[in-house]
């Protein structure tokens, strides 16, 4: 038994958990944590970002691309609210993460002292749950407990707020174990029978992955009833990845920018199958005419999503994984001649109306990404455009790879996410952004570069705010408001004064060899390609309205700005 | 809109009731009524809510994610036909010679317990389910209210169901 301060007993408490990279920026109330950091600089690598909301979202690339809890230190005041769109991002997409931030000491607490701030109120309705250390007897077990509920069950950003006093004082330290992970809830042998016998007089089933099936690493038990049942498979934004999108059963993407075969074939089964997924309004259109024809099997491990949207036939509160295991046994094998000719028709449908056109068109351009991309490298997108057409376009064999805000759509998240998972993997990262994006987080170059951290990052550059402006356009008579930026900026010039590397090309040829100088390069790499402003992401699910009203192509939106 | 009823046993701690109430604000459900106290266990309370909800769906999903709160030890939702309520009442009423004896009839019909008595005021205290309380002010409505006070409700399940700690430190 040693004595140690606050501080160090947090450190070595964050070496017991397995911790190996932190993401921060110091400060006045987290001196004393960085001085601890200091003695275990072998252990524990910091990397400091720019800015404390890259480095949260640092930490939630790392957690992403690879399952292990992301860790996000910063100071008190303006150290945590600067994390707060970080945390918020992780908690929108169940990404499990632990932030620490210090604070003034317990006996100023309330008084407004400098740099105080309330995080921990900040912060509720973002986190899982989050905690006020006010005892140095309680700090280590309050970081064992935050590192068990951040990365058990749903999982989720918890927060840990330390005033200086408890960092300082000094308590006895042990080396504990980490806090056994919390069995998995095995569903009841007569819920799970009902979902079987829903699936099993399906005659049109369809699969819906959500990010549950990553988490849970539910990928191979998918498969297998997607085999076993003759189903189809579709995926919302935070699925892609959780089953390889080349598997002759994937139809792609579902909902608002889905692809056409997926959202039909969702909108005509009679059975879906939904795979810890929240059935958010992006991935249903508009919830009140969200009926699906059949019968709802849902599996939830969170109880408090299922029933949210759907009146649900079946729910079976688990992850997925434990609850595949045991329906697979009792799952028969069927064949649906009539509902795979329907799905030939529907994917014959969607490849009439594909964009075919050449030269710099965004689909061209993800298939020269593709080309490049193993498929191990994560891939990271921003929001915007960009985001839905990486994927829409881009091959995933590998859970994990795909990396993007869903939940709450962060522009701006894409560097801090890429430098997380490039670390956390030790992989090359390819980041897909857009001018929008770029310029909220692009100062983190200088991080990048100074870490050769060898990032990729593909700036898709339509000199606008594109997925808003493809709304005005659409919605709001092309009335383009504040959404057209044509900034002046030269974006390759700027990476390389920040030590990174910048390109600019015109061509897909020049796209080609661009991508296979950064991939082979140790220096972030920047790739700036233009894409014409109006190019629309399609097929697109207007707001509110039902499959009639999909917009399917280009020349589709052409009508539709005419007519 | 239907009024619904809860017991939560929560960790007895700073904050707890805010993460709880914290959970009815963001879905935006109103709170009708809210009582807090402390357990026969320290280191619990029991929080009891009635709230608004538009249905039982809408409730489901509260609740559902009112268990998830680590604070959150166990909790029942409460069927009125299996359960007791009741509230206290405080209520100061002017002491008004002329109508003092109507007064004291009504409060007597309803045995309210005079608890403080001068020469301006009366305070009685009664105890018993929101509506008899409900009623009793309505009857004291006929003369000079000076000041209301109710506790808001607390149940308990009928017969030898108990809402256990299961798990506390
Ligand atoms: C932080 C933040 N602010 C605003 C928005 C709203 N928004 C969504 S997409 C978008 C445009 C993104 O522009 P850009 O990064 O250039 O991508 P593009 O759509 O042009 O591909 C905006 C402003 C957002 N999602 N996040
Ligand atoms: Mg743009």
């Amino acid at each position: 038994m040693q004595t140690l301060t606050g501080a160090q007993i947090l450190v070595q408490t964050l070496v017991d958990q397995g911790v190996d990279t932190i993401f921060g920026y110091p400060g006045g109330t987290v001196i004393d944590i960085y001085d601890a950091l200091y003695d275990v600089s072998d252990q524990i690598r910091h990397i400091v970002t720019t800015h404390e909301q890259h480095a949260a979202h640092a930490a939630d690339g790392y957690a992403r691309a690879t399952g292990r809890t992301g860790v996000v230190l910063a100071t008190s005041g303006p150290g945590a609210t600067n994390l707060v769109t970080g945390i918020a991002t992780a908690f929108l997409d169940s990404v499990p993460m632990v932030a620490i931030t210090g604070n003034v000491a317990g006996s100023v607490i309330g008084t407004d002292a400098f740099q105080e701030l309330d995080i921990t109120g900040v912060t509720l309705p973002i986190t899982k749950h989050n905690y006020f250390v006010r005892d140095i007897a309680r700090l280590q077990d309050t970081v064992r407990e935050a590192f068990a509920l951040a990365n058990s069950g749903r999982p989720g950003p918890v927060l840990v707020d330390i005033p200086q006093d408890v960092q300082r004082a000094s308590f006895a330290f042990e080396h504990k174990a980490p806090e056994a992970p919390r069995p998995h809830r095995v569903p009841k042998p007569e819920v799970i029978a009902a979902a079987a016998a829903a699936i099993n007089s399906a005659r049109r089933p369809f699969i819906y992955v959500g990010g549950g099936v990553i988490a849970s690493g539910a990928g191979k038990e998918v498969i297998e009833l997607a085999e076993r049942i003759d189903a189809p498979i579709g995926t919302s934004l935070m699925g892609i990845s959780g089953v390889p999108t080349t598997h002759p059963r994937y139809l792609g993407l579902q909902g608002m920018h889905g692809h056409y075969a997926s959202t039909m074939a969702m909108d005509e089964c009679d059975c879906l199958i939904a795979l810890g997924s929240r059935f958010n309004d992006r991935a249903t259109g508009d919830r009140s005419k969200f009926r699906p024809s059949g019968r709802v099997v849902r599996i939830d491990i969170d109880s408090s999503e299922l029933n949210k949207t759907l009146i649900d036939q079946v729910d079976v509160r688990s992850d997925v994984k434990t609850a595949l295991v045991e329906l697979l046994p009792l799952v028969e094998r069927r064949r649906h001649p009539a509902w795979k000719r329907k799905l030939t028709e529907l994917r014959a449908c969607e490849q009439s109306f594909e964009d075919v056109r050449e030269g710099l068109t965004p689909r061209s351009i993800m298939a020269v990404i593709d080309r490049h991309r193993e498929q191990d490298m994560p891939l990271v997108t921003d929001v915007g455009q960009h985001q839905m057409w990486a994927a829409q376009y881009l091959s995933f064999s590998r859970p994990r790879t795909f990396v993007s805000s869903g939940g709450l759509g962060t522009m701006g998240f894409g560097m801090g996410a890429a430098m997380g998972a490039s670390i956390a993997t030790g992989k090359r990262t390819i980041l897909v952004t857009g001018d929008g994006s770029f310029a909220m987080d692009m100062a983190e170059f200088i991080t990048a570069a100074d870490h050769g951290i060898p990032l990729t990052v593909v700036l898709l550059n339509n000199g606008v705010l594109g997925m808003v402006r493809q709304w005005q356009s659409l919605f709001y008579g092309q009335r383009h408001s504040n959404t057209t930026l044509e900034r002046k900026v030269d974006y390759p010039a700027v990476v390389r004064a920040m030590g990174g590397t910048g390109m600019r090309v015109s061509s897909l040829d020049e796209l080609d060899s661009a991508l296979e100088e950064a991939l082979a390069s140790d220096v972030p790499t920047l790739i700036e390609c233009p894409v014409d402003r109006d190019e629309f992401v399609t097929p697109m699910l207007p707001p509110g309205g039902t499959m009639d009203d999909l917009v399917l192509n280009m020349d589709d939106v052409r009508k539709r700005l005419q007519g | 809109m239907n009024i619904y009823s809860i017991a939560i046993m929560v960790k007895n701690e700073y904050g707890v009731l805010n993460r709880v109430t914290s959970m009815f604000r963001r879905r935006q459900f109103n709170i009708t009524c809210l009582t807090v106290s402390e357990t026969e266990t320290e280191d619990l309370s029991r929080i009891t809510v009635q709230f608004e909800a538009e249905n039982d769906r809408a409730r489901e999903q509260l609740v559902a994610q009112l268990a998830k709160l680590p604070d959150v030890i166990e909790f029942r939702e409460f069927n009125p036909d299996e359960s007791i309520s009741c509230e206290l009442l405080l209520i100061k009423m002017a002491n008004d010679h002329d109508q003092r004896s109507d007064m004291l009839d009504a409060a007597d019909a309803f045995h309210a317990k005079i608890v403080d008595y001068t020469r301006e005021s009366i305070i009685f205290r009664i105890a018993g389910t929101s509506r008899r309380i409900d009623n009793f002010i309505d009857l004291m409505r006929d003369y000079e209210i000076l000041e209301v006070c109710r506790t808001g409700i607390i149940s308990l399940e009928r017969g030898n169901q108990v809402l256990r700690n299961v798990q506390t430190n």
